[in-house]
């Protein structure tokens, strides 16, 4: 203990240049990060409405929160698009860079075909598909023009099947990272590995789905995980294809926050939602990065 | 890589088949079943990835009557211009006239600052958590990294509570520093890696020679990390350039950044919709990160690949 004191003062300025250069991001990580979760998660259990008070009512924000039809719809679609946006952009994006995979011409070309929507914002997405699936103009239009009279296929003013066309966007937007980061994962594979298979007459497809995936599990698990925290998020996309209707059949978690923080003034509702996107993110990425970082210190 | 594959694959079969004569990879036919499916499949994909392309590039060169007539896949019969100009100067949102000019100015005058403070501040760091390791400094970027993951709803009004203390809430540079902020995870996780990559003994002969922290990152670090910066500003402009959600928080409706303009143009409720001059100032919000992305090439790749693969 002792010879701990006469060692403090040095061990506090030594490296000082990189302390100081790491101020932002201990500021960022300390204050905004967990600071501001703390704070977030602390008020959710108060009764502030236009300004946050510290006035504590328990779980009633929850409690509201889970009888509000509202809500519920937004849970709701966040599932139903969540787990098809995952399915698809992972059966898509794979799929795709399994095909660009098999030493093709133009690759490049290819490539950056499907993954310039990537570049475009979601307000510039949405915007399009919204005039792509528009009834009277777009794709319905179209196929009725060409006679079949009956056709329908009008998602954006469908409450039944909004999501889809939002799913639809979303993954026009969306595949073409999961390509990329596939086609690394594909790249990665030992060279030998495709030899043996293809020395022991295995078929290509066989090779891919009982040898080539399992060996790309980390990559699979990363890409997961990235489109899984990226689908709770969802916002710009809805607001800007649909804001939420027809009535509040597309509305998602992300929009019920701001709605109730900067519309409704009503914080205490707006934290309660946000706390429980932040537990949804939570039961995705806390297995992970245990897996990931817990696993990584063994070696230094 | 590919190459080796091509190769190897031509010497084992004809062992396989017998022909040790032959020599070198087999020849394929170019109009082989497999290449019609494969390429089949590819030009299909990318047709329909380009479809939205086509339709807002078309629409946007038709007249409104045009546009009520046919359909939205057919070229332009009389091309026009006009929507182009009208979305970028006289569009309406709410009171104001003055087209998406102003949000294009306001989102370079966010971008630029926000680009060049945010790379700055992760390069730094990166380069301190790499070379000059220092107690806790792992723990610090654990957190940022574990809160990169954090819902923004979550911090969204600690923030805003933050930014009005410091009397800069509703101001471009209350929206620069948030930029900055969320900024930072990506940016010094890319960083960190690639100066752990470099060798160490190029550190340490600059220590030996007496070069200090700013000394050793200004006259080495920094020439010798220009792809990674061009990595990172890739992403912080097209990532700054799309944000909807920091905009339409932090700011007012007169700094309001190109895509909310956009969305208040084109969601407006009042008046006839003009789809051409939607399509456009669509087009127009798109074509920084669309310019950005097709010049940068395998740059783009690379970066998305960095941030995500190597976690």
């Amino acid at each position: 203990m002792p010879t701990e004191a006469t060692r403090r003062p040095n061990t506090l300025f030594r490296n000082l240049n990189a302390k100081i250069a790491s101020l932002p991001m201990i500021l960022t990580a300390l204050v905004v990060f967990v600071g501001g979760t703390i704070w977030t998660i602390t008020y959710s259990f108060t009764n502030s409405r236009l300004l946050p008070r510290l006035n504590f009512i328990g779980l009633d924000q929850y409690e509201r929160l889970w009888s509000t039809p509202r809500w519920i719809a937004s849970i709701q679609n966040l599932v139903i698009y969540g787990s098809l946006s995952l399915i698809f952009s992972l059966l898509i994006g794979f799929v795709l860079a399994a095909l660009l995979d098999q030493k093709i011409r133009f690759e490049n070309t290819f490539r950056s075909i499907i993954l310039y929507p990537f570049a475009l914002s979601f307000i510039v997405t949405g915007l399009v598909w919204q005039w792509l699936l528009n009834p009277d103009f777009g794709v319905q239009h179209l196929v009725r023009t060409l006679g079949w009279e009956s056709f329908t296929f009008n998602p954006l003013y469908d409450q039944s099947i909004v999501i889809y066309g939002i799913l639809i966007a979303g993954l026009w937007q969306g595949t073409g990272l999961v390509m990329c980061l596939m086609l690394a994962g594909l790249r990665g594979i030992d060279e030998d590995i495709w030899k043996a298979a293809r020395v022991d007459g295995i078929p290509m497809w066989k090779t891919y789905i009982f040898i080539v995936i399992p060996m790309m599990r980390p990559v699979f698990v990363t890409t997961l995980v990235i489109i899984a925290s990226g689908i709770v998020r969802i916002y710009d996309l809805v607001v800007a294809q649909t804001s939420g209707g027809p009535g509040h059949a597309s509305e998602v978690p992300a929009k019920y926050v701001y709605d109730y923080m900067f519309a409704a003034q009503n914080l205490g509702q707006g934290f309660a939602a946000s706390t429980m996107m932040l537990l949804t993110v939570a039961i995705v990425v806390v297995p992970w990065a245990y897996l990931e970082f817990g696993g990584r210190r063994r070696h230094g | 890589m590919a190459d080796v594959r091509t190769a190897s694959v031509g010497q084992v079969e004809p062992r396989i088949a017998g022909h040790d004569e032959a020599w070198g990879p087999r020849p394929r036919r170019i109009f082989s079943r497999r290449n019609i499916v494969l390429y089949g499949a590819l030009v299909i994909v990318s047709l329909y990835y380009l479809m939205p392309l086509y339709v807002m590039i078309v629409t946007s060169l038709k007249t409104m009557p045009e546009i009520r007539l046919g359909n939205v896949f057919a070229p332009p019969v009389e091309i026009t211009f006009e929507p182009w100009v009208k979305a970028w100067s006289t569009a309406c949102t709410g009171l104001n006239c003055d087209g998406l000019s102003r949000g294009f100015w306001n989102s370079v005058r966010i971008t630029i600052p926000s680009v060049i403070i945010s790379i700055a501040i992760a390069s730094v760091n990166g380069y301190a958590l790499a070379n000059w390791r220092f107690k806790g400094g792992n723990t610090f970027f654990t957190i940022l990294i574990v809160g990169a993951f954090i819902p923004y709803q979550v911090m969204i009004y600690p923030i805003v509570i933050i930014l009005r203390e410091m009397g800069v809430y509703g101001t471009l540079t209350g929206l620069i520093i948030v930029h900055t902020i969320f900024g930072m995870p990506i940016n010094t996780l890319l960083f960190r890696n690639y100066f752990s990559s470099l060798p160490e003994e190029l550190f340490k002969a600059a220590r030996v020679d007496g070069a200090g922290f700013w000394g050793i990152y200004f006259r080495i670090m920094l020439p010798m990390s220009l792809p990674i910066f061009v990595v990172s500003m890739i992403i912080q402009v097209t990532g700054i350039w799309n944000d909807f959600l920091f905009g339409v928080v932090y700011t007012k409706p007169d700094t309001y950044p190109m895509t909310v303009q956009l969305n208040n143009i084109v969601n407006s409720v009042q008046g006839v919709k003009e789809y051409n001059v939607n399509m456009a100032a669509t087009i127009l919000t798109g074509l920084v990160p669309l310019v950005i992305y097709f010049i940068s090439g395998k740059l783009f790749v690379r970066g998305i690949a960095a941030g995500a693969v190597k976690g």
